[in-house]
C-alpha cells in the first residue's frame, strides 16, 4: 500500500504566510568587473509593499531585474514564490513570470503597437479571445484613467500617460507580484502624484505585493501614510499622522543594504548616512 | 577606443562568436516547436521582399547593362561577340545575380534589423517582452531569418531576370547583336549546375543577413549611440560574410558539378 500523500484540502488552500514571496540570499553581481550589488539578503511578504530607496546608480534596477531573472546573479540565492530563479532555465522562467507584472523606468512599451495591443500583448500571447481581451484592456485602462487612449500609440503619449499604460499592461493578469521600477522618475510633481495614487489603488483593493523603486522621497512617504478610500475614490492621508503597516522600506547605497525595515524605523534610524539622505 | 591585451581581446571574439552561434542556432531550433509567430514572418516578408524590390530590379538591372557592354568589347577581341549573352547570363546567375541583391539586402536590412532591435533593446522593449513572458529570439528572430532566406531566394531570380534582360537590351540597341540568337546564347550557356550555385547562395545570405542584423541589435549597448554603432556594424560584418561565404559555395558546388 502507498502512504496517502495528499495534502488536506485546508493545507492547499491555506496560503503559506511564512514564505516569503521573493527573497535575496546574499546576492552578488558584478559588470565589467565593477560590484554593482554585493551580498544583498533581505525578503518581501505577502501583501507587503517594499519600497526600494537609494541613491541614483546604486544598483535598485539590477534588484528588479534579478527578482524577475532578467539578469543572473554571480553569486547568491534568489527565490520568488519558493522557486529559485537564480537555476532555471528561461523557459520555466516564461512561466513564472506570468505570475509578475512588471513597470520598466522609462515604461518600455512597444512602439509598434497600439495602446490596446501593449496592454492586451500577454492576452494575445495567452491566446484570450479577441473580444475578452478588449474587454479586458477597456477595464484595465478604466483602472489607470485612460479610457481615451485606447487607440493612440506610445509616440503620441506624454511621459505619465506612458506610465499609466504601462501599469495597465502590468495589471491585466492580476499578477501575484509586481515590480514597479521608479514609476514617477521623471515625472512633474503633479503627475507623479496620479502614479502614486494609482499604486495606492492597487495595493489597497488588491493586496498584491509589491516591490517599488524610487528615488523621491515625498513619493515613498505619501505611500506610507496614505490609503485608499474606496467609497470615494481618492487616497486620503491616514488619520492620526497613522502609517500603512503593510509598506516596508530598503535602502541601497553602493551596492549594500544599509537599511530594511518598517516606515517608523526608518525615520528614527541613528544611522547619519540615512539621516542625511531624509533630511 | 580602449586597447586590450591580445589575450582579453580574443577571449571577447571567441565569446561573441559563441553568443552568435548560439543565437543562429536557436533561430533555427525554434521553428521545430511552438508558439510559431506567422504574423510576424509575413510582415518581415513584407517589408523585406516588397521593401527592397526597387533597388533590386534597380540594381539588376544596371548590372546587366554594363556587364553586355564590357564582355562585348572583351570578347570582341576574339571575335567572340555573340557568347556576349552567354557570359551575361552566366555572370548574373553564378555571381552578381546573388552577390549584389545580397549585398543590397544587408545594407537596407541588416542595418534595418540591427537598428530596430538595437533601439528595442536601449529601451527596455526587449526586457519588458521577456517580462511579459514572450521569448524575444523566438518572436523577432526567427521571423526575420525566415522571411530574409525565403525572400532574398525570390528576390535574387528577379535580380537574375533584369539583369539578363537588361544585358539583352543593351546587346541589341548599342551592340548591335541579334535578338533572339541572343537570348538563345543566353540559355544554352547554362547548365543545372550553374543554377543550382546560384540559387544556393540567397539561402546562405539570408540567413547571414538576418542573424548578424539581429545579433548586433539584441546586444547594443550605450543608448542612441549604441544603436548607430550596431547598425554599422551589422551592416559590415553581414556584407563581409556574404562574400567569404559566396566563396566558400562557389567552391563546394564547383567541387560538386565540376563547373
Ligand atoms: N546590463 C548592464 N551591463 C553593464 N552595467 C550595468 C548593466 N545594468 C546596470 N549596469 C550598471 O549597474 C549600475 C547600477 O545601475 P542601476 O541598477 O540602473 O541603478 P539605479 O539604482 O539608478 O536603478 C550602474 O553603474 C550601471 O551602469
Ligand atoms: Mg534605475
Amino acid at each position: 500500500m502507498t502512504p496517502d500523500v495528499t495534502p488536506s484540502p485546508a493545507a492547499i488552500l491555506t496560503p503559506d504566510t511564512d514564505q516569503p514571496v521573493v527573497s535575496f540570499e546574499n546576492v552578488s553581481i558584478a559588470f565589467d568587473g565593477k560590484t554593482v550589488l554585493q551580498d544583498i539578503s533581505f525578503e518581501v511578504h505577502q501583501a507587503e509593499t517594499r519600497i526600494i530607496l537609494g541613491p541614483a546608480g546604486g544598483g535598485k534596477s539590477v534588484l528588479m531585474k534579478l527578482a524577475n531573472g532578467l539578469l543572473k546573479p554571480d553569486t547568491g540565492t534568489i527565490k520568488v514564490f519558493g522557486e529559485d530563479v537564480t537555476s532555471m532555465r528561461e523557459r520555466d522562467l516564461f512561466a513564472l513570470r506570468a505570475r509578475i507584472g512588471m513597470v520598466f523606468q522609462e515604461s518600455a512599451l512597444f512602439d509598434s503597437l497600439s495602446v490596446e495591443d501593449n496592454v492586451a500583448y500577454r492576452l494575445h500571447e495567452d491566446g484570450v479571445s479577441i473580444e475578452e481581451s478588449h474587454d479586458r484592456v477597456v477595464e484595465a485602462l478604466h483602472f489607470v484613467e485612460l479610457d481615451h487612449a485606447i487607440t493612440k500609440y506610445p509616440s503620441e503619449l506624454s511621459g505619465g500617460m506612458r506610465r499609466r499604460v504601462s501599469i495597465a499592461r502590468a495589471i491585466i493578469t492580476k499578477p501575484d507580484l509586481i515590480l514597479y521600477d521608479s514609476p514617477t522618475g521623471g515625472l512633474d510633481p503633479i503627475t507623479s502624484t496620479t502614479i502614486v495614487e494609482l499604486i495606492v489603488k492597487q495595493r489597497d483593493v488588491s493586496h498584491t505585493t509589491s516591490l517599488l523603486i524610487t528615488h523621491r522621497l515625498q513619493d515613498a512617504f505619501t505611500l506610507a501614510m496614505s490609503h485608499f478610500n474606496q467609497a470615494t475614490g481618492k487616497m486620503e492621508r491616514l488619520a492620526n499622522e497613522g502609517i500603512d503597516d503593510s509598506t516596508r522600506f530598503l535602502v541601497l547605497n553602493e551596492g549594500k543594504v544599509i537599511f530594511d525595515g518598517s516606515t517608523l524605523e526608518l525615520v528614527r534610524s541613528p544611522d547619519p548616512w540615512i539621516k542625511d539622505y531624509l533630511s | 577606443m580602449s586597447f586590450v591585451s591580445p589575450e582579453v581581446f580574443a577571449k571577447q571574439k571567441i565569446a561573441a562568436l559563441q553568443d552568435y552561434s548560439v543565437l543562429a542556432g536557436r533561430s533555427i531550433s525554434n521553428l521545430f516547436s511552438r508558439p510559431i509567430y506567422w504574423a510576424d514572418i509575413y510582415t518581415q516578408m513584407d517589408s523585406i521582399g516588397v521593401g527592397s524590390l526597387p533597388i533590386v530590379i534597380l540594381t539588376g538591372f544596371f548590372t546587366g547593362c554594363v556587364l553586355a557592354l564590357q564582355s562585348a568589347t572583351a570578347l570582341e577581341a576574339f571575335g567572340a561577340k555573340s557568347k556576349t549573352g552567354s557570359l551575361v547570363a552566366l555572370s548574373m546567375v553564378k555571381e552578381l545575380g546573388p552577390v549584389l541583391t545580397g549585398l543590397m539586402v544587408s545594407g537596407r536590412n541588416a542595418s534595418g534589423m540591427a537598428s530596430e532591435l538595437g533601439s528595442m533593446k536601449v529601451t527596455e522593449q526587449i526586457d519588458a517582452m521577456r517580462a511579459l513572458g514572450t521569448d524575444p529570439i523566438r518572436k523577432l528572430v526567427t521571423p526575420r531569418v525566415l522571411a530574409t532566406v525565403f525572400v532574398l531566394f525570390f528576390l535574387t531570380i528577379i535580380s537574375d531576370a533584369v539583369g539578363i534582360a537588361g544585358g539583352a537590351l543593351v546587346g541589341v540597341s548599342l551592340i548591335g547583336l541579334n535578338a533572339s540568337s541572343y537570348l538563345h546564347s543566353s540559355y544554352n550557356g547554362l547548365v543545372i549546375g550553374d543554377i543550382a550555385q546560384g540559387l544556393t547562395k540567397p539561402l546562405f545570405s539570408g540567413f547571414i543577413i538576418a542573424t548578424v542584423g539581429c545579433y548586433f541589435g539584441l546586444k547594443t549597448t550605450g543608448g542612441t549611440q549604441g544603436v548607430g554603432r550596431a547598425t554599422t556594424q551589422a551592416v559590415v560584418v553581414s556584407s563581409v560574410l556574404i562574400i567569404v561565404v559566396d566563396f566558400l559555395v562557389s567552391r563546394l558546388m564547383i567541387g560538386i558539378f565540376g563547373s
